[in-house]
C-alpha cells in the first residue's frame, strides 16, 4: 500500500512544478531546428486605412533577408476560419469577412499584419522591417461598438453593413414583455464591461518546419490545443491534410483563452517553411502582445428587471453591443451569444429573459473568449443589476438574493435563455461564505474604518457559470463547428506503469498531478508510476483542448472510461490466469480477485500477462493493455458560489484596497484541493484586475494608450488581500467524477463582488453604479463630485 | 536594439573624449536607456559605460552626505551612515523601481536623465544638493530645466552628489498603478536652506519646488498648515491614470503626509 495517500482529494504538491521553477520547462521559444530563420511581422500603426503601396525593393537588399511576403504571396491561401457561426434574429447567418493572413489591400486595427519578414537573424528581419515603406491612405476609425454602429459610420469590411456582424437574441419576448406589463416596478441600468487584454507570462510564439523528404509540415505554437489548431489550419488555411501536418504545443506559460485561437502568425510560418524550405520561427515581443493577442470582454449593455411589489424577480430584458474588435476571432462570435446571454438566469427563478446582442466589427484587436469568456459579463450584468434593485428600493442584497434564487429542490432547473442546471445549492454557498467572511460583524468594521478616516464597503456576488463544454449534438445546433467531446488514451505498460495520452492540454493548470490521482484512484498504481502526455498530435488522440474549464469534467471522464475498459480487459485476463468466471473478478486495491477467496493477481501481473501472452485466452482475446475512451458530455457543468469582498477606501486619494475576500464555491467533485485552491485564488487576482485596475483603453485615433505594463495595470500581490477559498459542493450528476471545473469561477465570480463592495463603501455618496475598472482618479471623482455622473 | 559600438574607459577624461562623439550616449545603470535602446527608440553612435571610472561610493561628514554618481540605489538604501545621516533619502533609494532596478539602477543615471516620474530629483531639489561633474559644481535649484532635460554639456558627467544634511525630512510616492513610477512624489525637508518642498512624477515640467507649502511650513512646520494650499492645474501631467485636477489635488494630499512622516 502507498504510505501517503495520493488518490482523489490529496494536495498532491504539482509534479510538473520542478521543472517550472528550475528553468527546465521547454516552451516554443526554447525550441530552434536546424537551419532555422527568423520572422518578424511588419504590423499596421494604423486603426484604419487602405493600403496604397508597399515597396520592399530596399528592405529586400538588406543584409540577411531570406524572402518577403504580402498578401499577394497568400493569394492562394484561405482566411483564418471562424469556428461558430451565429444567425440574426430573421435566421440568416452572421456576416463573415475574411480574416486574410496578412493585411490584404486595407489595414483593419493597430497591430494588424501587413508584411512578414524572413531574415537570417532576428534583428536582420527587424531591420529590413524599417525599410519597408507602405503607401496608406486613412479611412475613418472606431474603437467603441456605439460608434462603429452608428449611422454613415464607414465600413469595417465591405461585407458587413453597418459593421454589424449579427443581430441576435434568446429567449422568450412576449412572455418578457407580459411579465414588463404587470410588474409593480422595474429597475434599470446601463453598464459596461471593460476590455482587457490576458497577458501571459510567455508571449505567444511559433516554429514553422518542413521536411520536403517526406512532405511533412511540423508547426510548434504556443497553443491551448494542438488538434484544433491542426485542423483549422490544415483542412481551412493551407489545404495540408492531418497525416501530412504535425502540431506540437510544449510548455506553455499561461493561455486564459488567449491561446486558443487560430492565429496568422501560425499559419504564415508553416506556409513559410516549405516555401522557403527552411524553419520560420516568430516570436512575440510583449508589446506586440498586447496589439496582437485576442483581447477580451468589452461589452456595452442596458439590463432591465420587473419586480413585482414584494420584489420577486417577475422578468428580465437585456440588450447588449458586443465589441468583436476587426476580424472574426476562432470562437468570437460563441462569447456574447451562448456563452453569456444563457447565462442571463444566473442562481435566480426569473421566469421570463430575453436578450438581444449586436456584435459588432471595429477597429480594434479581435475580441475573443479571455478567462470567463461571457460568463463574467453575464454575473456582473445580473449581480449588478441585483444590487441596483436593492439601492432603489431598499431592499437588503442578501435577503433579496435568497428570496429568488432557483430552490434546492427544483433541480434539474430548465432556465428561460436555453440551459438546464443538473444540481446546486446557492443557499449552502451563501450561508458558509456570509460565515466565513462575518458578515454580520460588517458595520463593527465599518464603524472601526470611519474612525481611521477610510470608506469600508462590502459586496457580494451570488453567481453561477456553465463550463465542461459539452454535448457536441447541443452546441452543433447552436453553431459549433466542431464536436466538443475529448479523448484519453490510458496505456499501461508491460510492468504496470501507466502512461496516458489526453487530448487535453495543460498551461499551468498542473494536469500532470491532477490527472495522475484519477489513476491512482482508479487502477491503484502508484503516483510516480503515472506519466500523463499532452501537447503533440503525433503523440495523442484527437481531443480539443483545454478551455472553459473542461478538463476535468470532460477530460477527466474520458480517462475514467477508458480506465474502466482497462480493469474489464484485466478482468478477463485475471478470469483466465485465476481460472474462475470473469463476472466472479473484482478490482480493488490494485488486485484482480476471486470474490470471495484470497486467490488473486496484482496489476502488475496482469499487464505483464497482457504483454507476454504465454499462457493467455489469445482465441478470445487480443494482447495488450491499452484503451481509448472518447467522452462526449450529455450537458454543460453548472458551478456557482458565493464571493463576498470588502474594500477599505482612501477618501483622500480615491485608492481602494481589497481588505477581504472571502470566495466559497460549488465546484462539483474536488481532485486535489491545494490545485483548486490555487486555480480559484488566481481566477479572483484577475477578477480584482479587471474590477480595480485593468482596462485596456483606445484613444480618439485607435492607438492603444495600455499597450505596455507601464500603463496596463496588472494586478500584483499588494493588490490583493488573502483571498480565503472554501468549498460547498454538489457532485455534477452527468459525467462520472462529478466534477464541474474550477478554472473560470474566480475570473466569474468576483468582478462584481468588488464593484458591489465599492459601491456599498461610496454610498454616501449617492452612488448606484460605477463602470471598471474603480481605478483612483474615478473614485475620487465620485467623492469630489465632480464627475459622478461620469462614473455611472 | 540597433548596433553601436561600446566604450568602457578607465579615466575619466577618456569617457569624456568619448562622449565629445556625435550622438554619444552615456552609460550608467542602464535602467532606462537599455530598454530605451531594446525598443529601438535610440540610434547612438558610441555607448559610454561609465562603471569603471571609480565613481562609486558614500561620504557621510558633519553635515553633508556625498555620493558617488555610479553608487546603486540598493547601496544607497542600505548604507547604514544614509539611514543614521538622511533617513528620508535611504528611504527613497529603497523605494525605487524593483530590486533587480534598485541593484543596477544609480544616482548619477538618475539625475542625468531627469525622467518627470523619477525619485531622485524630488531629493536632490528639496534638500538643495549640489551636483558635482567633470566640469563644475551645479545647485539643484538650477540644474533641472525641464522633462528629461538638465544643465548638463553633452560631454558632462555627473562624478558625485552632495546633500546637505537636514534637521527633518521624507519623501512619500503616490505611485502610477501600472508602472509603480511616481504619480506624485513629495520630498519635504527642513535644513539648513530652510523649508523646501519638491514634487516629481505631476509637473509637465518635470519636479518643481512646491514654493506656496514652502512658505506655509516656514512658519508653522505641520501637515495642518498646508490646509487650504494647492498648486494649479494649469502644469501637471494628465493621462489615463489621472486628470491634471486629480494630480494637483493629490499634490496636497502627499505634501501633507510628507510632513507628518517627516515628524
Amino acid at each position: 500500500m502507498n504510505a501517503v495517500f495520493q488518490g482523489i482529494g490529496a494536495s498532491v504538491r504539482r509534479t510538473e512544478d520542478l521543472r517550472f521553477i528550475s528553468g527546465n520547462g521547454n516552451y516554443t521559444d526554447d525550441i530552434n531546428r536546424p537551419g532555422q530563420t527568423y520572422t518578424i511581422f511588419k504590423r499596421s500603426d494604423r486603426p484604419h486605412a487602405k493600403i496604397t503601396g508597399i515597396d520592399s525593393t530596399a528592405a529586400s537588399a538588406m543584409p540577411g533577408v531570406v524572402a518577403i511576403f504580402t498578401a499577394a504571396d497568400f493569394a492562394g491561401v484561405g482566411g483564418l476560419p471562424c469556428g461558430w457561426q451565429i444567425h440574426n434574429k430573421d435566421g440568416s447567418p452572421m456576416a463573415e469577412p475574411k480574416h486574410p493572413i496578412l493585411a490584404d489591400g486595407k489595414v483593419r486595427h493597430v497591430g494588424d499584419p501587413v508584411v512578414m519578414v524572413i531574415a537570417e537573424t532576428k534583428q536582420q528581419a527587424r531591420d529590413a522591417a524599417e525599410a519597408l515603406v507602405i503607401g496608406y491612405e486613412d479611412l475613418p476609425s472606431y474603437s467603441a461598438s456605439r460608434d462603429a454602429l452608428a449611422a454613415g459610420a464607414a465600413a469595417v469590411h465591405d461585407d458587413a453593413p453597418g459593421n454589424l456582424c449579427y443581430d441576435w437574441h434568446i429567449g422568450d419576448k412576449d412572455a418578457t414583455d407580459a411579465a414588463f406589463a404587470k410588474a409593480a416596478r422595474v429597475v434599470k441600468l446601463d453598464l459596461l464591461n471593460s476590455r482587457l487584454i490576458a497577458n501571459p507570462m510567455e508571449p505567444r510564439s511559433a516554429i514553422g518546419d518542413y521536411d520536403r523528404s517526406g512532405d511533412m509540415h511540423t508547426l510548434y505554437t504556443t497553443s491551448q490545443n494542438p488538434h484544433v489548431i491542426r485542423l483549422l489550419m490544415g483542412a481551412f488555411v493551407l489545404g495540408i491534410p492531418e497525416h501530412k501536418l504535425r502540431v506540437v504545443a510544449p510548455d506553455v506559460g499561461g493561455g486564459f483563452g488567449t491561446k486558443i485561437f487560430h492565429y496568422a502568425e501560425e499559419a504564415a510560418v508553416t506556409w513559410a517553411a516549405a516555401k522557403i524550405n527552411r524553419p520560420v520561427k516568430w516570436t512575440s515581443d510583449r508589446s506586440e502582445a498586447f496589439i496582437s493577442d485576442a483581447h477580451g470582454r468589452d461589452h456595452d449593455s442596458h439590463a432591465e428587471m420587473a419586480l413585482d411589489a414584494d420584489n420577486n424577480f417577475l422578468g428580465m430584458r437585456v440588450s447588449t453591443m458586443a465589441n468583436l474588435g476587426a476580424y472574426l476571432s476562432t470562437f468570437g462570435p460563441a462569447v456574447p451569444t451562448y456563452l453569456y446571454a444563457t447565462l442571463l438566469a444566473g442562481v435566480y427563478k426569473t421566469p421570463a429573459i430575453y436578450c438581444e446582442v449586436k456584435a459588432v466589427f471595429t477597429n480594434t484587436v479581435p475580441v475573443d473568449a479571455y478567462r470567463g469568456a461571457g460568463r463574467p459579463e453575464a454575473s456582473f450584468l445580473v449581480e449588478r443589476l441585483v444590487d441596483a434593485i436593492c439601492h432603489d428600493t431598499g431592499a437588503d442584497p442578501v435577503a433579496l438574493r435568497r428570496q429568488n434564487f432557483i430552490p434546492r429542490d427544483a433541480f434539474p432547473y430548465q432556465t428561460p435563455v436555453a440551459v438546464q442546471y443538473d444540481s446546486g445549492d446557492y443557499f449552502a454557498t451563501l450561508e458558509t461564505a456570509l460565515k466565513n467572511a462575518d458578515y454580520a460583524g460588517f458595520p463593527a468594521r465599518k464603524a472601526a474604518a470611519a474612525a481611521k478616516g477610510k470608506l469600508r464597503g462590502i459586496g457580494l456576488s451570488t453567481y453561477l457559470e456553465a463550463c465542461g463544454i459539452a454535448p457536441s449534438k447541443l452546441v452543433g445546433q447552436l453553431g459549433a463547428r466542431a464536436g466538443l467531446y475529448e479523448v484519453a488514451n490510458v496505456r499501461v505498460n508491460p510492468t504496470g506503469s501507466v502512461t496516458v495520452f489526453t487530448g487535453t492540454h495543460s498551461h499551468g493548470q498542473g494536469h500532470e498531478t491532477t490527472f495522475a490521482q484519477l489513476v491512482v484512484d482508479q487502477l491503484g498504481v502508484a503516483h510516480n508510476q503515472v506519466q500523463i502526455v499532452h501537447g503533440d498530435t503525433d503523440r495523442i488522440p484527437f481531443g480539443m483542448g483545454t478551455y472553459g474549464s473542461r478538463s476535468l469534467a470532460v477530460g477527466g471522464s474520458a480517462m475514467v472510461k477508458a480506465m474502466d475498459k482497462i480493469i474489464l480487459k484485466g478482468r478477463k485476463i485475471a478470469a483466465h490466469l485465476l481460472e474462475a468466471s470473469v463476472e466472479d473478478i473484482e478490482f480493488k486495491d490494485g488486485k484482480f480477485s476471486v470474490a470471495g477467496t484470497d486467490r488473486a493477481k496484482t496489476f502488475g501481473e496482469i499487464a505483464l500477462t497482457a504483454y507476454v501472452p504465454h499462457n493467455y485466452p489469445i482465441e478470445t482475446l487480443e494482447p495488450g493493455l491499452d484503451e481509448t475512451a472518447f467522452y462526449d458530455p450529455a450537458n454543460f457543468t453548472f458551478p456557482g458560489g458565493c464571493h463576498i469582498c470588502e474594500v477599505e477606501i482612501d477618501p483622500d486619494t480615491g485608492v481602494t484596497s481589497v481588505v477581504q475576500f472571502v470566495a466559497v464555491d460549488d465546484v462539483g467533485r474536488v481532485i486535489n484541493p491545494m490545485i483548486v485552491e490555487g486555480q480559484i485564488q488566481g481566477g479572483v487576482a484577475q477578477g480584482i484586475g479587471q474590477a480595480l485596475l485593468e482596462h485596456a483603453v483606445y484613444d480618439a485615433q485607435g492607438q492603444l494608450l495600455s499597450g505596455s505594463f507601464m500603463d496596463y495595470t496588472m494586478p500584483r500581490a499588494d493588490n490583493l488581500s488573502n483571498i480565503s477559498v472554501g468549498t460547498e459542493n454538489t457532485l455534477c450528476t452527468h459525467n462520472p467524477l462529478g466534477a464541474k471545473g474550477c478554472g473560470e469561477v474566480g475570473a466569474i465570480g468576483s468582478p462584481p463582488a468588488v464593484i458591489n463592495a465599492v459601491v456599498n463603501a461610496l454610498s454616501a455618496y449617492g452612488v448606484r453604479h460605477m463602470n471598471m475598472p474603480a481605478s483612483a482618479d474615478k473614485v475620487w471623482n465620485i467623492i469630489n463630485g465632480g464627475l459622478r455622473a461620469a462614473a455611472e | 536594439m540597433y548596433n553601436f559600438e561600446y566604450q568602457k574607459p578607465g579615466a575619466l577624461a577618456d569617457a569624456v573624449k568619448a562622449l565629445g562623439a556625435a550622438d554619444a550616449k552615456a552609460l550608467a545603470g542602464g535602467m532606462t536607456l537599455i530598454p530605451v535602446l531594446k525598443q529601438r527608440l535610440n540610434q547612438p553612435s558610441v555607448v559610454v559605460d561609465l562603471a569603471k571610472l571609480g565613481l562609486s561610493g558614500i561620504t557621510v561628514t558633519g553635515d553633508s552626505v556625498t555620493i558617488g554618481a555610479m553608487t546603486t540605489h540598493a547601496t544607497v538604501a542600505a548604507s547604514a551612515d544614509i539611514k543614521r545621516a538622511i533617513p528620508a533619502l535611504a528611504a527613497l533609494a529603497g523605494g525605487i523601481g524593483d530590486i533587480q532596478v534598485r541593484a543596477r539602477g544609480t544616482i548619477g543615471g538618475s539625475l542625468a536623465n531627469n525622467d518627470p516620474a523619477a525619485c531622485y530629483p524630488a531629493a536632490a531639489l528639496a534638500l538643495g544638493a549640489t551636483i558635482t561633474t567633470n566640469k563644475r559644481a551645479i545647485k539643484a535649484d538650477v540644474y533641472f530645466t525641464g522633462m528629461f532635460t538638465t544643465a548638463l554639456a553633452a560631454d558632462e558627467v555627473i562624478t558625485s552628489v552632495s546633500f546637505p544634511i537636514p534637521a527633518k525630512a521624507a519623501y512619500v510616492k503616490f505611485k502610477q498603478p501600472a508602472s509603480r513610477y511616481a504619480m506624485v512624489g513629495v520630498f519635504a525637508a527642513k535644513g539648513p536652506a530652510g523649508v523646501r518642498m519638491a514634487v516629481t512624477g505631476s509637473g509637465q515640467g518635470g519636479v518643481f519646488r512646491f514654493t506656496a507649502a514652502e512658505a506655509a511650513l516656514a512658519s508653522n512646520w505641520s501637515a495642518a498648515a498646508l490646509n487650504g494650499i494647492s498648486v494649479s492645474a494649469d502644469n501637471m501631467m494628465s493621462d489615463i491614470h489621472g486628470s491634471a485636477v486629480y494630480r494637483a489635488h493629490l499634490v496636497g494630499v502627499i505634501a501633507k503626509r510628507a510632513v507628518t512622516a517627516a515628524g
